[in-house]
C-alpha cells in the first residue's frame, strides 16, 4: 500500500516501501497496523504528540543543535574554580580516541567470546584501579561515588551484621542525599561531628557514638571541602576495635602522592573516577568505584558486577568472565545483593586508558603539580585583605575560602567574577549554614600561573 | 567483490590478536603521556608540593601501573576494541531486551563539542542556557510521548529509575501514614530491578507468573494485592514480547487496594506513538535512553533513565527540575515532597543530549515509524524464526507480538543434543550476538531477539540464515556447533575458578598471586 510522499528516514532501512512491502507481503497483512491488533482500542493512543517534526537533513539538525549548545560557555572560554566532585583536568587525546571506538561505544552485553575485548579493557579497569587504591578486588564501575559510597555502605552493614553507620557529617551533603535513600531502609545513619578548626572527624564524638550497633564509620580522604583527614589510623582503630568495617571515600587523582585508604585501615574503598580521563560533561560523566581485599566475605557482598580472568581450552590462551554471577540480582532477582543495571562502563574505559597512559611517574607528576598550583592558589588568596583559609589543615585540590570579614558575600563575588571571565569557586552557604560566605576553591594541573593570577587580581579588584 | 554465498553465511573470523593484559607490557621507564610542570615560579613560591603533605599520608611506594610508551598503549586498547563486536558493526538483534540500534554518528559529534563536553554543573546558570533548554525540551517530548505530567533525567539507568520510582512511592505512602505498605509486586518477565531495586528500598517483592496464555496471571494479582501492597512495577510488552490486554485492569486493581502503578517502559521501542502509559493508568513510568532513544550503550553504561510522573506525584520527583520563567531556563531545587538526590549533578548529560537529537531528527512522524517498522521486523524475524524446525514461540499470547519474541529451544534440543548456548556461540563465528533470557529461565532453553527499526530486509535475512545455517549444521554435524567457537577470540572459557574463592582472580595483582606459579607466559 503505496503513500504519496512516505516518510522515509535514514534511520529506519525498511522505512522505504520496497523493503516493507516484501515483509507485509510474506507476513500476508494489508497494513502494518494489523501487528498491533493485540492491543485493544481504548488503549490505542490515536493522536497526534506534540513534537516537532522531523528534522531528517543532518545539516539542518547540526545546524539546530549547535545554535542551542552556543548559547553555553564553556570552562576553557572562562577560567573555572569549580570543583565539588566534578573538575577540570587534562583528558589525554588517546582517551578520546579510545572511547571513540564504534566498537567500545557500541558493545553492550555480548559473550566473553565475541565481547572479549570488554571483558578484557574492564577486567584492566579493575586492575589498574586495584593498584592506585592497593586492593585486590575492585568492581566495574557503578553510577557515581554517591552510588558506590552507598553499596559500600550497605556492604559494611552486611558484612559486620549490624545496622549502624557512622558518617561524618562535613560529607558532601548530596552525596549523603544519595546514601540515606538508598540506605536508610536498611541502616541507622548517624553523623558523627567534626573539629571546627581542622574540618577532621571530632574523635572524642566518633568514641562516644560507637556502640554495639556500630557496623562501621564512612569519611572521605581527601574529604569534599578539600582538607587531608590525617586521623585515618586512628578511626580504623576505633572501628576496628569492635569488628566494624572503615568505609573511606576518595579521588583518585590523588592517589600518585597521597597514601590510598588502604594504607590507613580502610576495608573498603569508594569514590569516582570521572577526574581519570573523562571530560566533565555538566557533571554527566561520573563513575564510581568499590574496591576490598580478596576474601570470601567481602567478593560475596558486592552488589555490582566482577570481571575474573580464566583458562581457556587452548594453553595459554585467556579468558574472562562474571565471579560469583550469583550473587547478582541478575542471578537471583530480588534474592541477590543490592541491584545491578547498566552504569558507566565507557567511563572506566576511559580510566583504564588514563592510568595505563599515566603510569605510576605520571600520576606522581599529577599530584606534585596539582599540590603546586593549588598551594599558590592559596598562599595568593590569603594575601588579600580580609580573606582567609576556613581550615587549619593540608588540602590537596579544593580548600575553602572565608570571605566573611571582606564584608562581600560569595553571591556578590561571584557574580563579579564572572563579569570578568572568572567561574569563582562554589558557594557553599546553602549546603553548610556553618559555612556562610564561604566559597570551594578548585585548583587542578588545568590551572596555569596566569590563571591564577587572574584570579587573585580580579578578587583584589572586587574586595577593595 | 562478490561474496560467495554458497553456504549463506559469512566466511567470519573475528580479529584475534592474542593480547596481553596490559601491565604484561610494562617495560620501567616507559612514559605513555608527560604531565606538565608547575610554573617556575610556582615552584620557588611553593616548593615541591609533596613536602607540604602530612608525611604519613605521602605514598611512599608509587602505584604498581604498568609503564608503557604511548603507541603501545593506543595498539593495545585498539587491539581489545577489534575483539568487541559492537552494535555498528554487525546485525545486532539478538541482544533482546537490549533494543541494540543505529546510535547516529551526528550525535557524538554533539557530544564531543566543548560546549557540550567542558562544561560544569555548577556554572552560572546564565552561561547554561543551551543545556538546561535540552534537559527542559526533553521534559516536554516525554509528556507527549507518555502522558504523564512531568520528567526528570536525574536516572543513571533503566535501574537507577526503578530505584526513584521505590524511593518516590515509598515517600507517597509515609507521607499519607500509610507505611505499612511493604509489599511491591512485579511480573517474572519484568526486568530483574524491577524486583531487586525496590527491595533495596526495604519492599518485599511479589512475583507474578504467566498464565497459560502468557500474559501475568490477572487472578495471581488478585490474590497478591491487599491492604499492604504498596504499587505494581511492571513491563508492557514483557520480555516475550507479549502485550497484556489487560494491563488497564492491572492498574485498576493496584488503586483499588490504594496502591500506585509504576511502568517500566525498557520495552517502549515498538509502542511510540501507539500506547501511552497515562491510558494504561500508570502514575509514573520511565524510559532507557541508551535502549529506545538511540544513545550507545558503551559496552555497559553511560545510560539515562526518562522518569516521568502524574501530577500528583510531581512533588516527589528528585530535584533539581528544569522550569522556564521570563526567558530563562534554571534549575528549580524547590519541591515541596522530594526525594532529594539520586546521584550527583542534574543527570548523564551526553546520554540526554544524544537522545534530544534522536528525538529531533526523526520528529513526531518519526517516532511512529520507529515504533511500526521495529513491530514488523520482528514479526518477520518470529515467522521465519519459527518456520525452522524445532523452535518455538511459547505461549499463544497474541495474534502478534509487538518488538521481540522469547524462543524456546527445547524441542530442537531433544532433537539434536545441541543446546542454546552451543547456538550462541557458534552464531560468534559468523559475527552475531545472540542471547538467552532474564533469570530464571521460564521459558526453557530460551532466546530473545529484538530487531528494532534499524536494520534493512536483506540484513534480517542474513541473520535468519545464520540461524538456518547452525540449526541444519546441529543436525549433520553437532560438534562443530558443541565446541564452538571456532572462529572467535578466544576457545572456550574454562569457568571453574568464577565461583572458587581460592581461584577467582578480579585483578591482574590477584591473578599473579594465586595462579602466578602456573602461569608462564613468553615475554
Amino acid at each position: 500500500m503505496k503513500q504519496k510522499n512516505k516518510f522515509v528516514h535514514p534511520y529506519i532501512p525498511n522505512s522505504a516501501s520496497f523493503n516493507s512491502e516484501q515483509i507485509i507481503q510474506a507476513l500476508g497483512l494489508k497494513d502494518i497496523d494489523e501487528l498491533y491488533g493485540d492491543i485493544p482500542e481504548r488503549l490505542r493512543f490515536r493522536g497526534k504528540m506534540n513534537i516537532p517534526p522531523a528534522m531528517a537533513s543532518e545539516q539542518d539538525l547540526r545546524k539546530h543543535l549547535v545554535s542551542i549548545l552556543n548559547k553555553n560557555t564553556t570552562c576553557e572560554e572562562y577560567i573555572s574554580f569549580l570543583g565539588a566532585g566534578c573538575a577540570h583536568h587534562y583528558v589525554p587525546a588517546i582517551c578520546d580516541e579510545i572511547t571513540g571506538r564504534a566498537e567500545f561505544l557500541t558493545a553492550y552485553a555480548g559473550e566473553p567470546y565475541e565481547d572479549h575485548g570488554r571483558f578484557q579493557v574492564l577486567f584492566e579497569f579493575e586492575s589498574l584501579m586495584a593498584e592506585l587504591l592497593d586492593v585486590d578486588v575492585v568492581s566495574v564501575p557503578t553510577y557515581d561515588w554517591g552510588q558506590a559510597a552507598s553499596s559500600s555502605i550497605r556492604m559494611a552493614g552486611r558484612i559486620a551484621g549490624k545496622d549502624e553507620m557512622l558518617i561524618a557529617d562535613n560529607t558532601s551533603p548530596d552525596r549523603l542525599k544519595v546514601i540515606k535513600n538508598y540506605c536508610e531502609p536498611v541502616m541507622k545513619i548517624t553523623l558523627v561531628k567534626h573539629d571546627q578548626k581542622t574540618g577532621m572527624l571530632d574523635l572524642a564524638d566518633l568514641k562516644s557514638k560507637i556502640s554495639s550497633i556500630t557496623a562501621g564509620v564512612y569519611f572521605e580522604n581527601p574529604a569534599y571541602l578539600g582538607f587531608l583527614e590525617e586521623q585515618g589510623d586512628k578511626i580504623a582503630n576505633l572501628i576496628h576495635q569492635v569488628n566494624g568495617v572503615v568505609v573511606v571515600g576518595t579521588d583518585p587523582v590523588s592517589l600518585g602522592v597521597v597514601a590510598p585508604p588502604s594504607h590507613y585501615g580502610a576495608d573498603i574503598t569508594c569514590g569516582d573516577i570521572q577526574a581519570l580521563g573523562n571530560h566533565m560533561y555538566f557533571g554527566g560523566s561520573m563513575g564510581g568505584f568499590i574496591g576490598t581485599r580478596d576474601e570470601e566475605k567481602y567478593v560475596m557482598e558486592y552488589a555490582w558486577r566482577l570481571f575474573g580472568i580464566a583458562k581457556t581450552s587452548v594453553e595459554g590462551e585467556w579468558g574472562f568472565g562474571d565471579v560469583a554471577y550469583n550473587r547478582t540480582s541478575f542471578s537471583v532477582r530480588e534474592k541477590g545483593k543490592e541491584f545491578v543495571g547498566t552504569a558507566a562502563a565507557l567511563y572506566g574505559i576511559s580510566a583504564a586508558v588514563y592510568l595505563s597512559l599515566m603510569g605510576p611517574k605520571g600520576m606522581k607528576e599529577l599530584g606534585q603539580l596539582i599540590l603546586q598550583n593549588a598551594l599558590y592558589a592559596q598562599k595568593g588568596i590569603t594575601s588579600l585583605p580580609g580573606v582567609r583559609l576556613r581550615f587549619r589543615s593540608t588540602n590537596f585540590k579544593e580548600f575553602v575560602v572565608d570571605f566573611s570579614s571582606t564584608g562581600k558575600s560569595v553571591a556578590h563575588i561571584n557574580k563579579a567574577l564572572l563579569a570578568k571571565g572568572v567561574f569563582g569557586g562554589m558557594d557553599l552557604s546553602q549546603e553548610f549554614p556553618l559555612l556562610k560566605n564561604c566559597a570551594l576553591y578548585c585548583v587542578t594541573e588545568m590551572h596555569s600561573k596566569p590563571d591564577i593570577d587572574t584570579l587573585i587580581s580580579a578578587l583584589h579588584e572586587i574586595l577593595k | 567483490m562478490n561474496i560467495q554465498r554458497v553456504n549463506r553465511v559469512r566466511n567470519f573470523h573475528q580479529a584475534k590478536w592474542d593480547e596481553e593484559v596490559i601491565f604484561q607490557l610494562h617495560s620501567p621507564g616507559e612514559r605513555g603521556i608527560i604531565v606538565s610542570e608547575a610554573d617556575q615560579e610556582i615552584q620557588q613560591e611553593v616548593g615541591n608540593g609533596i613536602s607540604s603533605l602530612p608525611s604519613h599520608l605521602i605514598r611512599k611506594e608509587g602505584p604498581a601501573l604498568p609503564e608503557v610508551g604511548q603507541m603501545r598503549v593506543l595498539k593495545h586498547f585498539l587491539r581489545l576494541s577489534q575483539h568487541t563486536l559492537g552494535a555498528d558493526l554487525n546485525i545486532d538483534i539478538g541482544q533482546g531486551t537490549c533494543t541494540v540500534k543505529y546510535n547516529p554518528k551526528i550525535n557524538e559529534v554533539f557530544v564531543r563539542n566543548p560546549k557540550a563536553s567542558k562544561l560544569h554543573p555548577y556554572q552560572d546558570q546564565g552561561t547554561i542556557q543551551g543545556a538546561l533548554q535540552i534537559m527542559y525540551d526533553m521534559d516536554l517530548y516525554f509528556r507527549e510521548i507518555s502522558g504523564m505530567d512531568r520528567f526528570t533525567f536525574q536516572p543513571s539507568s533503566g535501574s537507577h529509575a526503578i530505584l526513584i520510582m521505590a524511593s518516590i512511592m515509598h515517600k507517597y505512602h509515609t507521607v499519607r501514614g500509610e507505611s505499612h505498605r511493604d509489599e511491591l509486586i512485579t511480573t517474572i518477565f519484568s526486568h530483574p530491578s524491577d524486583a531487586a531495586a525496590a527491595a533495596v528500598k526495604g519492599y518485599k517483592v511479589i512475583t507474578i507468573f504467566p498464565d497459560k496464555n502468557g500474559f501475568p496471571d490477572i487472578e495471581a494479582l488478585q490474590k497478591a494485592v491487599s491492604s499492604r501492597t504498596a504499587g505494581l512495577f511492571i513491563t508492557n510488552p514483557e520480555d516475550t514480547g507479549i502485550f497484556n490486554p489487560f494491563i488497564d485492569e492491572f492498574t485498576r486493581i493496584i488503586h483499588e487496594a490504594g496502591g500506585l502503578c509504576g511502568y517500566d517502559q525498557a520495552n517502549a521501542n515498538g509502542i511510540l506513538g501507539v500506547t501511552r502509559a497515562k491510558e494504561a493508568g500508570f502514575d509514573m513510568c520511565f524510559f532507557n535512553l541508551h535502549k529506545t532513544f538511540g544513545s550507545p550503550h558503551g559496552c555497559g553504561g553511560p545510560a539515562g533513565g526518562a522518569l516521568g510522573v502524574t501530577k500528583a506525584l510531581e512533588s516527589y520527583l528528585p530535584v533539581p527540575l528544569v522550569d522556564y520563567k521570563e526567558g530563562k531556563y534554571f534549575l528549580n531545587w524547590d519541591n515541596e515532597h522530594t526525594i532529594g538526590k539520586t546521584r550527583s549533578f542534574f543527570g548523564p548529560f551526553p546520554v540526554i543530549l544524544r537522545s534530544y537529537a534522536w528525538i529531533r531528527s526523526l520528529g513526531e512522524e518519526g517516532l511512529k515509524e520507529v515504533a511500526r517498522i521495529a513491530v514488523l521486523n520482528n514479526n518477520y524475524i518470529l515467522k521465519n524464526l519459527t518456520a525452522i524446525e524445532g523452535v518455538e514461540s511459547p505461549f499463544p499470547g497474541g495474534k502478534h507480538r509487538i518488538e521481540q519474541v522469547r524462543y524456546t529451544w527445547e524441542k530442537f534440543y531433544h532433537q539434536t543434543g545441541v543446546d542454546i548456548h552451543n547456538v550462541i556461540f557458534r552464531m560468534c563465528d559468523f559475527g552475531f550476538h545472540l542471547w538467552t533470557s532474564h533469570h530464571p529461565y521460564i521459558v526453557p532453553k530460551p532466546c530473545t531477539i529484538e530487531p528494532t527499526e534499524s536494520y534493512s530486509k536483506s540484513e534480517l535475512d542474513e541473520y535468519l540464515d545464520a540461524l538456518r545455517y547452525i540449526a541444519e549444521e546441529a543436525r549433520k554435524e553437532p560438534e562443530t556447533v558443541k565446541n564452538a567457537p571456532h572462529r572467535s577470540v578466544v576457545h572456550k572459557i574454562d569457568e571453574s575458578w568464577f565461583d572458587d574463592p581460592k581461584q577467582w582472580a578480579i585483578t591482574w595483582r590477584s591473578f599473579l598471586k594465586k595462579h602466578g606459579d602456573e602461569f608462564k607466559r613468553k615475554a
